[in-house]
């Protein structure tokens, strides 16, 4: 009997220690694992980059796309024809967020055309499912994308479909409409993607 | 031998267990006898690796990790560098090949139940291989920095950043920047040639340690060990691995190498599957490719990723296809846990396990042919019909397995 005691009582005690050792030792390896961890994050000078872009919008021709860099994406400014300003309301019921409900837009663009000027469509060309950047098709009823096809963009990765205004279509796989970027006109013709003031130009 | 030569041996073994596990590896790891054909998969895998890792060293000496010169550096590679076009055909056509064996060697443990107990964590080993070899091709692909590896890279990225709440962070945290860049291109490098080649080696190797540890299923699904010889220990179903199955490999070899040196030497981009044709633009930035596909080894997930375009109880089928992805991979691993039929190998399981495993094998395949299609209304539909039957061999497995027409097993493997 007295020799089991005897046992017990170093036995607790180590066993406080191998789980004091263990805590400690878990604590270090979290502080070590820390620096590496952090280096994986955008560093100094990718956080710098992305400065907003200014664009000369004057020689868009009606119908023509204009794709434009920023922040290592893609932006379309469209110069939409008044057909296909018209069309955009005939495809309310085949979308998803017709009236842009879900905060894909800054407040100035959540409107009808989904732009501040009607015909001046400024989207960013990144599919909401899965990154890809979908593809202008403004022919009107091509075989591949059906009789009822009235322009818009389609994304070749995984098919998803949206209108001339970046609106969603119903049963793709792309969640939400396209974002609409920050932006502001500086002149008629001056485009300023990547912020709401004219002040930061 | 000679006596000098005995002496160094017994020096060395009196300092490292270098006789004792040349014996326990090979001249006495008894396989059973009966193994055929499909049995080749396994050493092959390890041919391809070496393949891999030989070649991959000599492709480091001239590739540039960065965003700016990759592509050039690929192209520098086949056209300057003396023979850099048949090491980088090598390396290409292996990680094809890869998948080739690997997926074999899968289907042979689904037919034979070669996941069933004892050997169910050989099978979970199994699969960490498998998602390596994935991670690998995935990172691999990405190096020229070609239109489909970016726009590749940009498809299975965008998958983290759409996980809830953390996703973006995790997305930035991947990609050491906002967006795909040189950034995640050069870390994409350092997983490819160091980290995951290291775990891949390391996997393969506990992977044969644990073979060695339950033996060796076979094409009857019966164990071997149950039979030993009253005096030697010896299962009297089973040979040597050494010399027997050291040749049998070694005649598999040189099958494989034919057809391995026929697409190397005639086909090396396998009509656009091994090699995509959009993978020799440098990578565009601002435009996806109009169709883009990912390789063969992974169009049945790819097809799976967009068979879901409804959502499902308040979660965007975006999300749902994500899962469906992640899972037809996954689900692999609970095989061992689905599978109830009384008998392990398809020689003895009735009908229903038949069928099932012939669908099965049919949907995957269908599901591949779809990957590589563009996605159209028709072919949607038909997705979506494959990827349940896909699930439902798994999902079924439990009921169907149990309640089949089983014959009974031999007590002697069969010649």
């Amino acid at each position: 009997m007295a020799d089991t005691e005897k046992k017990q009582e170093p036995n607790s005690r180590r066993r406080f220690l191998i789980a004091a050792t263990s805590i400690a030792g878990g604590i270090a390896s979290i502080g070590v694992a820390t620096p590496f961890v952090m280096s994986m994050m955008p560093s100094e000078r990718a956080k710098a980059a992305g400065a907003p872009v200014e664009v000369d919008i004057s020689k868009l021709e009606p119908g023509m796309l204009l794709l434009v860099e920023w922040r290592g994406k893609v932006v379309w400014v469209l110069d939409r024809t008044p057909e296909m300003l018209a069309n955009l309301k005939k495809l309310d019921s085949q979308m998803a967020d017709p009236k842009s409900e879900k905060p894909q837009q800054p407040a100035y663009a959540k409107n009808d055309t989904r732009s501040i000027k009607p015909e001046f469509l400024v989207v960013e060309g990144v599919c909401t499912h899965l990154g890809c950047s979908p593809v202008y098709r403004k022919d009107i009823a091509p075989a591949d994308l059906g009789a009822d096809w009235l322009g818009g963009f389609f994304c070749p990765c995984h098919g998803s479909k949206f209108d001339l205004a970046g609106r969603v279509y119903k049963h793709v796989p792309a969640p939400t409409n396209l974002v609409v970027p920050p932006h502001v006109y500086l002149s008629d013709n001056l485009l300023l993607i990547g912020s709401d003031s004219k002040e930061s130009a | 031998m000679s006596k000098r030569l005995e002496s160094m041996l017994e020096w060395v073994d009196a300092r490292f267990p270098l006789t004792s596990t040349w014996k326990y590896h090979l001249a006495e790891y008894y396989a059973p006898k009966n193994f055929n054909f499909w049995y080749y998969f396994g050493s092959l895998a390890m041919l391809v690796l070496v393949n891999q890792l030989l070649t991959g060293i000599f492709l480091t000496m001239n590739y540039k990790p960065d965003a700016s010169m990759a592509f050039a550096s690929v192209e520098y590679i086949m056209r300057d560098v003396d023979f850099g076009w048949l090491i980088r055909y090598m390396h290409s056509t292996g990680a094809s090949m890869f998948f080739v064996v690997v997926y074999l060697h899968m289907f042979r443990g689904m037919m034979y139940g070669s996941y069933r107990k004892p050997r169910e964590l050989l099978w979970l080993i199994g699969m960490g291989i498998f998602f390596v070899l994935m991670m690998l091709a995935f990172t691999g692909y990405i190096l020229p920095w070609g239109q489909m590896s970016y726009w590749g890279a940009q498809v299975i990225v965008s998958m983290v950043g759409a996980i809830p709440l953390i996703g973006q962070t995790l997305s930035n945290w991947i990609l050491g920047d906002f967006m795909l860049s040189d950034a995640a291109l050069n870390r994409f490098f350092a997983y490819h040639v160091v980290t995951l080649p290291v775990l891949l080696i390391t996997l393969v190797f506990v992977h044969i340690v644990a073979l060695h540890e339950v033996g060796s299923n076979n094409p009857d699904g019966i164990e071997i060990k149950k039979n030993k010889d009253p005096v030697t220990h010896i299962p009297v179903d089973g040979i040597p691995f050494h010399p027997y199955y050291t040749v049998k490999d070694i005649f598999g070899v040189v099958g494989f190498l034919i057809v391995f040196c026929g697409i190397i030497f005639f086909m090396p981009e396998m009509g656009g599957y091994f090699l995509e044709y959009n993978n020799f633009i440098p990578a565009n930035t601002l435009q996806t490719p109009d169709h883009i596909a990912p390789v063969w080894y992974f169009t049945p997930y790819y097809s799976m990723l967009r068979a879901v375009t409804v959502n499902f109880f308040w979660v965007d089928a975006k999300i749902w296809g994500i899962i469906l992805m992640g899972g037809s991979v996954a689900i692999f691993a609970l095989l061992p846990w689905l599978d109830r039929s009384p008998v392990k190998s398809i020689r003895y399981k009735g009908p229903y396990f038949k069928t099932a495993l012939t669908l099965f094998v049919i949907s995957v395949l269908i599901l591949g042919w779809l990957g590589t299609k563009s996605p159209t209304p028709l072919y949607t539909l038909l997705a979506q019909i494959f990827t349940v039957i896909y699930f439902a061999f798994f999902i079924l497995m439990p009921w169907y397995s149990k309640i089949d027409k089983t014959k009974p097993e031999p007590t002697r493997v069969t010649e």
